[in-house]
């Protein structure tokens, strides 16, 4: 099957985006023949000047410029450069996607998304009541619109909480005065709500999983994290037999009929419960764990956007170990000097 | 009777692996001979009887031992929920 695949989420930074170990999963199927797009936002996105893994990256504005003009640009470069399909991978343009889905679709562009209502339902800011709604213990959690709001904080929480961003970040905090200073922090960065989040003493587990659609779950891997960033991030990890992490996973999918890659972020309590601390309505960063554990998640999504049946996957490795490492990659100026002025750049491999 | 967990892996070298948590530990030498001897089922008593017969080493220094090792298995939750 000859694709031509646009991928976002090339930073790969101490932070990375997914879209370079989705790539990796790409290019390693044996059914597809990928031309990989890159779609950057940065010109020093590294993805980009990865050898091996982009034929093409094209700049792109950000969601924030409004969707006509993000899928203006979108369009611009599908004239150019035909595209099947767009893998988005960051949570901050999935809502501009799933907005544009029916008009990339009369175009010969296919996606694999959530629904607004997954989408929206699985938000930081409706945990609780989400929890309620498919069963699943979650942490008390409560919206912060303002400073009012920290000081009746003691009234329903004990400290240490978690102060979390709309989309990304979240910090512990051990008293109001660094909820404030947090809350100023994240706002500014990420704009309101800033949620609150009870502490969950336990270990952090995590699930990669992708749904069909119909409430099959395709594939399920979890995962623990061994070494983390001082942004949280998993800088190495391990995969777990846990199979209670993966009925909470095939439960979920089944009742939700989630479309599409997730990630189910989990506290394992030293009691054994399982909380529920966030939904990522997209295919981790980490993805690539599961794709060498024999999950290829990516591909089996290319395949479910391009209306392939994929039958469910059912073995993965346990103890499959990843570990993140930095390398300086060597680049010209004439590299940069082509982003910069032309938005695009061709990599030869 | 404290029964390991099933699923608990470990090598030649005395490296444990528990998949269901991902942790790993190392053991010693006299940790292996202790593992070994628990994972082929035998009681607290066995144990104690079988190495003090086999090593040179004194009843209330072994026994002290093999208690804090079973409280370390019972604090990494290696073992099953243990049966009276």
């Amino acid at each position: 099957m000859k694709l031509t695949i646009a991928v976002t989420g090339l930073s790969n930074t101490d932070n990375p985006g997914p879209g370079i170990p989705v790539i990796r999963g790409i290019l390693e199927s044996k059914e597809i023949d990928a031309r990989i797009i890159g779609l950057a936002y940065e010109n020093l996105e590294p993805g980009i000047y990865m050898p091996g893994m982009i034929d093409k990256t094209y700049m792109i504005p950000y969601p924030s410029t409004g969707t006509e003009a993000y899928m203006e640009r979108i369009v611009q470069i599908h004239e150019k450069d035909p595209i099947n399909l767009i893998i988005p991978n960051l949570d901050a343009e999935l809502y501009t996607f799933m907005k544009s889905q029916s008009k990339l679709q009369d175009l010969g562009i296919a996606t694999f998304l959530p629904t607004f209502e997954q989408f929206e339902e699985r938000h930081k800011a409706n945990l609780e009541k989400y929890g309620e709604k498919y069963g699943i213990k979650v942490p008390k959690s409560k919206i912060l619109t303002g400073y009012s709001d920290i000081k009746k904080l003691d009234e329903e929480f004990e400290y240490p909480l978690l102060v979390k961003g709309k989309f990304y970040d979240a910090y512990v905090a051990y008293n109001s005065e660094q909820v404030t200073s947090h809350f100023n922090k994240i706002s500014a960065k990420w704009g309101l709500p800033v949620i609150i989040q009870e502490f969950i003493k336990g270990t952090e587990v995590n699930v990669v999983a992708l749904g069909d659609g119909l409430g099959n779950t395709i594939a399920a891997v979890p995962m623990r994290k061994q070494f983390i960033t001082d942004k949280g991030k998993a800088w190495s990890g391990i995969t777990l037999s846990d199979q209670e992490m993966i009925r909470i996973t095939k439960d979920l999918i089944s009742k939700t009929k989630w479309r599409g890659g997730m990630e189910l972020e989990m506290i394992k309590t030293n009691t054994g419960d399982y909380y529920m601390i966030e939904i990522n309505p997209r295919i981790p960063a980490w993805v690539y764990l599961a794709v060498g554990a024999g999950q290829n998640i990516p591909e089996a999504l290319v395949k479910l956007a391009m209306g392939i049946e994929v039958a469910p996957f059912t073995t993965y490795q346990v103890g499959k170990m990843f570990i993140r490492y930095s390398w300086d990659l060597l680049g010209d100026i004439q590299e940069f000097e082509q982003l910069s002025i032309f938005g695009e750049i061709e990599k030869k491999n | 009777m404290i029964k390991i967990k099933k699923d608990i892996a470990v090598s030649e070298t005395g490296f444990l692996f528990d998949p269901n948590t991902g942790e790993s530990f190392n053991l010693n030498k006299t940790g292996q001979i202790i593992f070994k001897q628990l994972a082929e089922g035998k009681s607290q008593s066995d144990i104690l009887k079988s190495v003090l017969e086999n090593y040179d080493i004194e009843d209330h220094v072994f026994h002290r031992y093999l208690d804090e090792f079973l409280m370390m298995l019972r604090q990494f939750n290696l073992i099953e929920k243990e049966e009276d």
